[in-house]
């Protein structure tokens, strides 16, 4: 592929649900091969942009780009990492059944998972740590093992550009670990990942590139550069204080007219 | 017993049967799955003005003519309530019920203004509010069972799509699924899955056909193709039991005879399955809390002996129960660990642990740490 060209442009976007817009004129540039955080308060519009990205919400303007090209002719080249509460999982299927289903955009229609496919999958889910699970019925996981489930179909749908919706939402440190892992081998394998992201700590250790957000954009760059006390002010409005360790600026969200430094509540 | 086996009025209707309950158990399965089982139920009660406008047009009184009568309005009824909930704020259970009553009003009043006219020829076009199963001739269910078959076939060849559409359809969008066509012909399977069965079983009542196999084949398996196999089993089991008890006794209309039947397959499969069946449920959580009681009295028990200056100090019961903070269950307990060896009941009716019990408690908080 050409340098210099991004692997997620996005220009003019506004989105609007019933008059009330969720996302206003928003333009963000993601480079090749980083791992990118999109950080906004709840209700800025976070999960709104990657289902933009996906095609998944109708925007009321703005185009979409992947390497270069409109959106809609890359799908194949997109994974996607949902949000684990999105779907029913007491739903009838196994561990080995849902990793299956990233190979779904490759077989394309009629055409039936075959051996290859299953050994992919199987070999994705050793990646993850949870080759022993392949055969468990989908509901006895735990959250952190739903993660890694949706994860390893992420890794046999073998895309260009991977968008995830809160992969750390509700797991253990040891999931988190494995997880910040994974996404280092998509990056060492050339692989761009755009991940919503909650917890502000941990921003400048797991990413290169951040996207701040507010229904408008408020930043975007290179971490250092564009996470910056002032920016996350921007982002967060008052509701933020901030605490210097080790010389970093450490940002940490406290509860609205709070003098007490908090963790920044999770969305639900 | 099995003499309806030469019977051809009872064959046919026999046959016909299981062919309703295969398709709409097959089809119900992916409705209960996307919580659309009140989708069933809008599609039936939508077929009826459909029933009664062909006729009114046609004049005919032939399956075929009124079945795509209702087929077509089943088609509208649906897909209007689902775009209705997509572009208005109501939600989808309200625009499927309001779907539902309009077209069923709209279909009764139809029905009351055929039945006026002054030829005779209109009788017959209520049996299909609550069904007739006797009504069935061998060439319907030709017909019903080629119809049928074309839908089971799609769901085969479409099986992975439809799969991932019910489990995650944004990331069937995402991949590049068709999603919206993929769910068109979904629909529009289970729109032929219940007019096939809508003169034997009824508008009224088709829609528990589609729900109940489905229901009760979920409690036995975690496969989909185990589900949609069992619920396919389950719904020609009804329908065979329900037709046939339908057309023995006199009087008594098909529809609800079959819904019956289904609703014990439900019944036995929410009480009795294995892994999610209440009674199991119960029966596990029985034993579970009563490993943990006794266990925990044990460990009560232990506590006491090392207060005492006499190890084999016995206490009783009603000091264990005020320790335990329970009532009920404290002398069972006790009984169970005297079972084991590991506690044991002195002369007066007082309690103490064993060496055996002190072992035990010892080398599980040695393994503990």
């Amino acid at each position: 592929m050409t340098n210099g060209v991004n692997a997620v442009e996005v220009e003019d976007l506004t989105v609007a649900y019933r008059d009330e817009p969720v996302l206003w004129d928003v333009d963000v540039a993601i480079p090749r091969r980083v791992l990118a955080a999109i950080v906004g308060p709840n209700g800025a519009g976070k999960t709104t942009l990657i289902k933009s990205i996906l095609g998944l919400v109708k925007p009321a303007a703005g185009r979409v780009s992947i390497n270069g090209l409109s959106a809609d002719t890359q799908r194949r080249l997109i994974g996607y990492v949902p949000q684990r509460g999105s779907i029913d999982w007491d739903f009838p299927t196994t561990v080995l059944d849902v990793v299956l289903m990233g190979r779904y955009g490759e077989l394309g229609l009629f055409r039936r998972p075959r051996r290859e496919d299953r050994d992919l999958a199987r070999a994705a889910l050793d990646k993850v740590g949870m080759a022993d699970l392949a055969d468990r019925h989908i509901s006895q996981l735990s959250g952190g093992q739903q993660q890694r489930v949706f994860l390893a179909r992420a890794v046999v749908q073998d895309a260009d550009v991977y968008l995830m919706d809160e992969p750390f939402q509700g797991v253990d440190a040891t999931t988190e670990r494995a997880i910040v892992e994974l996404l280092r081998d998509f990056r060492r394998a050339g692989k761009t990942v755009v991940v919503v992201h909650h917890d502000l700590q941990t921003v400048e250790e797991y990413f290169d590139w951040v996207t701040l957000l507010n229904v408008r954009l408020i930043a975007n760059g290179p971490v250092r550069d564009a996470f910056t006390e002032e920016n996350l002010r921007l982002t967060y409005g008052g509701r933020l204080a901030f605490a210097a360790r080790n010389g970093a600026d450490v940002a940490r969200a406290a509860p609205e007219g709070g003098g007490e430094v908090a963790v920044l509540p999770q969305e639900g | 017993m099995l003499d309806w086996l030469s019977d051809y009025t009872l064959r046919t209707v026999a046959l016909g049967a299981a062919t309703i309950g295969i398709v709409s158990g097959v089809l119900g399965s992916f409705a209960v799955l996307r919580r659309q089982s009140l989708l069933g139920d809008a599609i039936s009660h939508a077929a009826l003005p459909g029933i009664a406008i062909a006729f009114i047009i046609t004049g005919s009184k032939s399956l075929p003519v009124l079945v795509l009568g209702a087929a077509i309005a089943g088609w509208i009824g649906a897909l209007l309530a689902l775009r209705l909930s997509n572009v208005t704020r109501l939600k989808q259970d309200a625009t499927l019920g309001l779907v539902l009553s309009v077209f069923f009003g709209f279909g009764l009043m139809l029905l009351t203004f055929v039945q006026r006219r002054p030829d005779a020829t209109q009788a017959g076009l209520d049996k299909f509010l609550f069904g007739q199963a006797a009504a069935l001739l061998q060439r319907d269910v030709i017909a019903m069972a080629v119809t049928g078959g074309v839908a089971l076939l799609l769901i085969v060849l479409f099986w992975k799509e439809f799969k991932l559409l019910a489990f995650d359809p944004d990331f069937a969008a995402a991949i590049g699924f068709p999603v919206r066509a993929i769910d068109v012909v979904l629909t529009t399977l289970l729109v032929v899955a219940i007019v096939i069965g809508l003169e034997s079983v009824g508008v009224v009542l088709m829609s528990a056909l589609v729900v109940a196999p489905a229901a009760a084949a979920r409690q036995w398996t975690d496969h989909l193709g185990g589900m949609v196999a069992l619920a396919a089993l389950f719904g020609a089991a009804s329908g065979i039991a329900g037709a046939v008890i339908s057309a023995r006794a006199v009087n008594v209309p098909t529809g609800p005879t079959v819904v019956l039947c289904a609703a014990s397959v439900v019944a036995v499969s929410l009480l009795f399955a294995p892994a999610r069946g209440l009674v199991f449920a119960r029966l596990r959580d029985r034993r579970t809390r009563r490993r943990f009681g006794a266990r925990h009295v044990l460990e009560h028990l232990y506590a006491l002996s090392e207060q005492h200056e006499d190890p084999g100090h016995a206490h009783a019961t009603s000091v264990l129960e005020a320790m335990t903070g329970r009532r009920a269950g404290v002398g069972a307990d006790l009984d169970a660990l005297e079972g084991q060896g590991l506690a044991q009941r002195s002369a007066d009716g007082e309690w103490a642990i064993t060496d055996a019990g002190r072992d035990r408690i010892r080398r599980d908080r040695q393994v503990e740490r």
